[in-house]
């Protein structure tokens, strides 16, 4: 009897489980589901300063080895060209919303004035890594080309292919103007090698790992998402239903 | 036969309390679910501030079959999406019960521990009442018995509200509003640990808490969580 209900029990659990794949093909219930990020987000920007940082870390709190993730070399042609004269041609372009649009080399970033932190990258799957990162922050940068008001969010363009598809992310300018958001130049004291995104990376301190787009060539201040990959913001969102608010 | 004279029939739980449980089973439900779906990303648990790959870890976790996963195949941006959006069930649901439970002085009246909760002799007594399928006192069969408010009393205000704070901890932009939570568990990846440890521990609470509620009469016991009436077993 009592294995009995027992297997009552588990196969009832088993049967929710499996509603819950149903529930979540539904596009209302899918709706709702995604919900969580918005709320999550209002929730962490009311109880958050604009300007709260992300905790920093001392040298002997950090990782004795930092992982590379994603993309560890972009291997297209016209990367492997950068790679091969030490990054000599490389340009960063900023864009869109502005009133003077940029082509920065990277004398010309690194002569910027430069941010140090060390800060904890977490992971989406759930491991940490403690690293130092330096480079001019994203709102100075922003604020030499003339961003306008009209922008709400900056998009950033990499040299990277993920899955055949070209890898992008973007933050609102709430992050994009945060002291903590940098265009890391540096990595643990050395210019930023190859897995780890070189020769620009972004860091956006409060947000996971899949935010920090590596490779960065090109930067954009938009009005709206709508019209860039699939529109949601970046190519996890875009491909895989990541949330976009990743400060959670 | 009078129903009334030989099995009374009393109220056993309240409106608040009946609500809250049901809508926290389900959001346990789908937490746990969820959260093993979220494992299966990265099963390794670690102490400390940092941890990944080449770190020492204290424990690997198994994979989860997809029987016991929410969604069944992997998939950590769905698996994320119904956990974070039934952590708030979850977390304003337990407050909310709180908020209701001192005004309505429910936490007084039935969780408060008295001396006989915390007398190893009785405590030795109620161990050996519940190894003989008696849960409840004849004179005040509506109360809980000790074990049964330590339990409640673990469950509701330590390993619920610990999981709400550990999972907090694991969120960057938390981690810049309140910078202090992380230094209490000690980094997050030990809060990540802490987060894990204390689900398993509350796995474990809801495997014993159905087990009993078989042993005490599975039609009774739902009937009381549903309805709010109980019929006093014969003793």
């Amino acid at each position: 009897m009592i294995v009995a209900r027992r297997n009552l029990i588990v196969g009832g659990a088993g049967l929710l489980l499996a509603g819950c794949d149903k529930v979540a093909a539904i596009p209302q219930a899918r709706r709702i589901l995604f919900s969580g990020e918005d709320m999550h987000r209002g929730l962490q920007r009311a109880l958050m300063d604009r300007a709260a940082l992300a905790p920093e870390f001392t040298r002997e709190q950090m990782s004795p080895v930092f992982r590379a993730n994603g993309t560890r070399d972009p291997g297209t042609p016209g990367y492997a060209a950068m790679v091969a004269n030490g990054f000599a041609d490389y340009r960063l372009r900023i864009g869109g919303l502005v009133d003077r649009p940029l082509s920065l080399s990277l004398d010309q970033l690194a002569s910027m004035p430069a941010r140090s932190q060390i800060t904890r990258h977490d992971c989406v799957e759930g491991w940490s890594a403690i690293g130092q990162w330096q480079g001019p922050m994203l709102g100075t940068v922003l604020k030499a080309a003339g961003m306008r008001g009209s922008a709400r969010y900056v998009v950033f363009t990499c040299a990277d292919l993920y899955n055949g598809q070209p890898y992008y992310e973007s933050i609102d300018t709430i992050d994009a103007f945060h002291p903590q958001t940098i265009l890391a130049l540096k990595m643990n004291g050395a210019r930023l090698t190859v897995p780890h995104g070189a020769p620009v990376r972004l860091r956006v301190e409060r947000q996971l790992g899949y935010k920090h787009a590596k490779y960065v060539t090109g930067i954009d201040a938009v009005a709206s998402l709508d019209g860039i990959g699939k529109g949601k913001g970046g190519y996890w969102e875009d491909n895989v239903d990541y949330d976009w608010y990743a400060g959670i | 036969m009078d129903p009334s004279v030989s099995d009374p029939v009393i109220r056993r739980h309240r409106l608040a309390t009946r609500l809250w449980h049901w809508v926290n089973a389900v959001a346990v439900f789908v937490l746990l679910g969820s959260g093993l779906g979220i494992s299966n990303a990265h099963p390794r648990l670690y102490w400390g501030r940092y941890g990944a790959n080449f770190d020492h870890a204290w424990a690997q976790l198994p994979r989860f079959p997809a029987w016991i996963t929410i969604p069944a195949s992997y998939n950590l941006a769905i698996s994320r999406r119904w956990h974070l959006l039934f952590a708030l069930v979850f977390a304003f649901g337990l407050l909310g019960y709180m908020i209701v439970s001192l005004l309505n002085r429910h936490f007084a009246t039935r969780l408060r521990l008295r001396r006989a909760d915390v007398s190893p002799t009785h405590l030795a007594q109620d161990v050996r009442d519940h190894w003989n399928f008696r849960f409840h006192d004849a004179n005040d069969p509506g109360a809980y018995n000790s074990l049964q408010k330590w339990s409640y009393i673990l469950t509701i205000f330590v390993a619920l509200p610990a999981m709400i704070l550990t999972g907090l901890a694991l969120s960057p932009g938390m981690n810049a509003a309140w910078p202090w939570l992380l230094e209490v568990f000690g980094g997050r990846q030990s809060a990540r640990s802490i987060h894990f440890v204390t689900a398993a521990l509350i796995g474990g609470f809801i495997v014993i808490h159905i087990a009993l509620v078989i042993l005490a009469g599975a039609g009774n016991e739902l009937r009381s969580m549903l309805s709010g009436k109980w019929k006093v077993p014969r003793s």
